[in-house]
């Protein structure tokens, strides 16, 4: 594990049942570095960063989340997702509250911050994010790409060192892709730690500064976005972003 | 605006009470037979059935303008032709109905506790009810005040539970039972989901055994076999007994129907509230529960309305709810006979407080559905 790096899973193997997703990954994250991964439905994408903060569990291998290693012990797991936030394809946001109470939730009960510095912490994540006028807003209420900038405002709000987005635009029309990669290329340029699962190419190419491409459970190729997309070395690769590319 | 899309009114035959009738009931020849036929029905039954509860009946006075103090002064036993009802039955034994054999002169208590237990649970089912939060302090202690109120104690002479009855009892265990089972069945439905299989396995045993079991049989074991399960020298009393077998039972039921609203949340719901570093009671608390037992309301109110008829079952083991004192009241042999009115009586009692419920679980999910709250997700 190098000195700055901020995330490191070594030799990461894991299985669903017999199924074997993860296969010897090998992976090294710097402060304030933005990696793209990308490859085909099933290849493990999800599944790696989900195991970033124990969403998941590996069972062969080492994850060091910001010098604190994933194990069974509960107390790390805790620190980590203190660390480390999350967005979801599909939201997530809690129906049952308010765009604001989504935001304070956290810090009200797990860092215990005062109600009322917690609303104050919940507006400026939705300047952010730009619709702090939905603060009293119920998830249902919103569109998919309010309610997605809502879920990053959610978990800005815990003040994470690493951003996790897991393909954070495939559930949205496509009218509404543009603004949640926007905030999310503003939060790139305020140098956030991010690893980003989409297939948004011309996101990849504006903010990543790496890609990583996997494939049935490894990780096939990681390179700069521009020799990755122009010079590959990989045939897999090469034939997905053809795929991907060309349509 | 041009004429086309102006808007013009629906045609006069499908509106009103005509159009109504026409639509409803008169839509097709066998709609029109079935509704004739209903009609016919409800005529035949209806007048009559108002008459022998109402106009022809016996309340306090038999129609000699007497006082009716035994069956034989009833009119419907005078003259069977004409007579209704005889309510004097229940005008006469309407305490024991009411509050059993609780002594007179301390039955304020037992009306303080009805009162003071409308005011700890109308706030508690009525989330817009003003100044709630201040309410609901009050239905947290209501219970402790309705305790010593009813039992004795703190100065107030003590009552023993073998004087309670009728409705007091009813409500006793109806209340209780569901308020004691409610967050009993909440802990037994986490653990029956949760992670580690001994306690898994051991609130499935729990669950799956006290389901299996009718109520009477756990009436007797509470009854019976409790006692036994007690530090020697500890007697329980007898009503308190039943409770625990009631809110036992209760909450296994309960268990299951929240497990099923526990079913209906999205994995995504977890896995958002642990990323953002939520413990697991604080997800379960904040974020799970609230929507599981939202969707699961109607089937809560289900089975508590079971419950609350359930509890005539404790005549069995001897004491007196309002179905016992009806019975007891049947046996009276200057009462003799008058089976109709005492189990219209009682079922009456029952209906009002059940048709409540259900009116009040309708009302929930009528605001649950066209609430903003769970929206379109």
């Amino acid at each position: 594990m190098s000195e700055d790096s901020i995330i490191s899973l070594q030799n990461v193997n894991k299985w669903f049942g017999e199924f074997h997703v993860l296969k010897d990954v090998d992976l090294e994250v710097k402060k304030k570095e933005r990696i793209v991964v990308c490859g085909p439905s099933g290849s493990g994408k999800s599944t790696m960063i989900r195991c970033i903060n124990r969403l998941e569990e590996h069972q062969e291998g080492t994850i060091i989340v910001d010098g604190i290693e994933l194990t069974g012990n509960l107390k790390n797991i805790d620190s980590v997702r203190k660390e480390v936030g999350m967005v979801f394809q599909q939201f997530n946001l809690f129906p049952h509250l308010s765009v604001k109470e989504n935001i304070t939730l956290a810090p009200i009960w797990v860092k215990k911050m005062p109600k009322a510095e917690a609303e104050e912490l919940a507006m400026q994540q939705l300047e952010i994010v730009k619709i702090p006028e939905q603060a009293d807003k119920y998830p249902g209420q919103l569109s998919g790409g309010q309610q997605q900038r809502v879920a990053i405002a959610r978990s800005l709000a815990m003040k994470p060192n690493i951003m996790l987005f897991d393909e954070p635009t495939s559930a949205l029309d496509p009218e509404m892709i543009k603004e949640v990669l926007d905030v999310m290329i503003d939060l790139a340029e305020g140098g956030m730690t991010m690893i980003v699962v989409t297939h948004e190419m011309g996101f990849a190419k504006t903010v990543a500064d790496r890609m990583v491409f996997m494939d049935e459970g490894r990780i096939v190729e990681e390179a700069v976005p521009d020799k990755f997309f122009n010079n590959p070395e990989s045939d897999r690769t090469k034939l997905f972003l053809s795929q991907i590319l060309n349509h | 605006m041009n004429d086309i899309t102006e808007t013009r009114k629906p045609p006069v035959a499908t509106t009103g009470i005509l159009g109504w009738l026409r639509m409803n009931l008169f839509s097709n020849w066998v709609n029109s037979l079935i509704s004739i036929f209903v009609l016919y029905i409800l005529f035949q039954f209806v007048p009559w059935i108002l008459n022998w509860t109402i106009f022809a009946a016996d309340f306090k006075y038999n129609f000699n303008g007497e006082e009716i103090i035994n069956r034989e002064m009833c009119s419907r036993v005078l003259d069977p032709e004409n007579g209704g009802a005889c309510w004097a039955i229940i005008y006469v034994r309407f305490y024991q109905f009411m509050y059993g054999f609780y002594p007179r002169e301390e039955v304020w208590r037992v009306n303080l506790s009805y009162i003071m237990l409308a005011v700890a649970v109308v706030p508690l089912l009525f989330d817009n009810f003003p100044f709630r939060k201040h309410f609901l302090k009050f239905t947290y202690v209501f219970p402790v005040i309705a305790f010593f109120l009813l039992n004795g104690g703190l100065g107030l002479e003590s009552v023993s539970t073998n004087k309670w009855g009728g409705l007091l009892v009813t409500l006793v265990l109806g209340c209780t039972g569901i308020a004691l089972a409610f967050p009993l069945g909440i802990i037994l439905a986490l653990g029956r989901r949760s992670n580690l299989p001994v306690i898994s396995m051991m609130c499935t045993l729990f669950i799956e055994f006290i389901r299996g079991v009718p109520l009477i049989t756990l009436l007797f074991f509470g009854m019976v076999m409790l006692p036994l399960f007690l530090p020697e020298g500890i007697d329980m009393d007898g009503l308190a007994r039943v409770l625990v077998a009631v809110t036992l039972f209760q909450s296994a039921y309960m268990a299951e129907v929240i497990r099923g609203g526990l079913q209906a949340i999205p994995q995504g719901q977890y896995e958002a509230a642990r990323s953002i570093g939520l413990s697991y009671w604080q997800m379960n608390l904040k974020v799970v529960l609230p929507q599981a037992i939202r969707i699961s309301i109607p089937s809560i109110v289900n089975t508590s309305i079971g419950l609350f008829k359930d509890t005539t079952l404790v005549i069995i083991v001897g004491l007196l709810d309002l179905l016992g004192i009806g019975r007891g009241a049947l046996a009276d042999t200057t009462w003799l006979g008058l089976a109709y009115e005492v189990y219209f009586f009682v079922s009456l009692v029952f209906f009002i407080f059940t048709f409540a419920m259900s009116r009040y679980s309708l009302y929930l999910e009528k605001k649950l559905k066209t609430g903003i709250n769970m929206g379109a997700d």
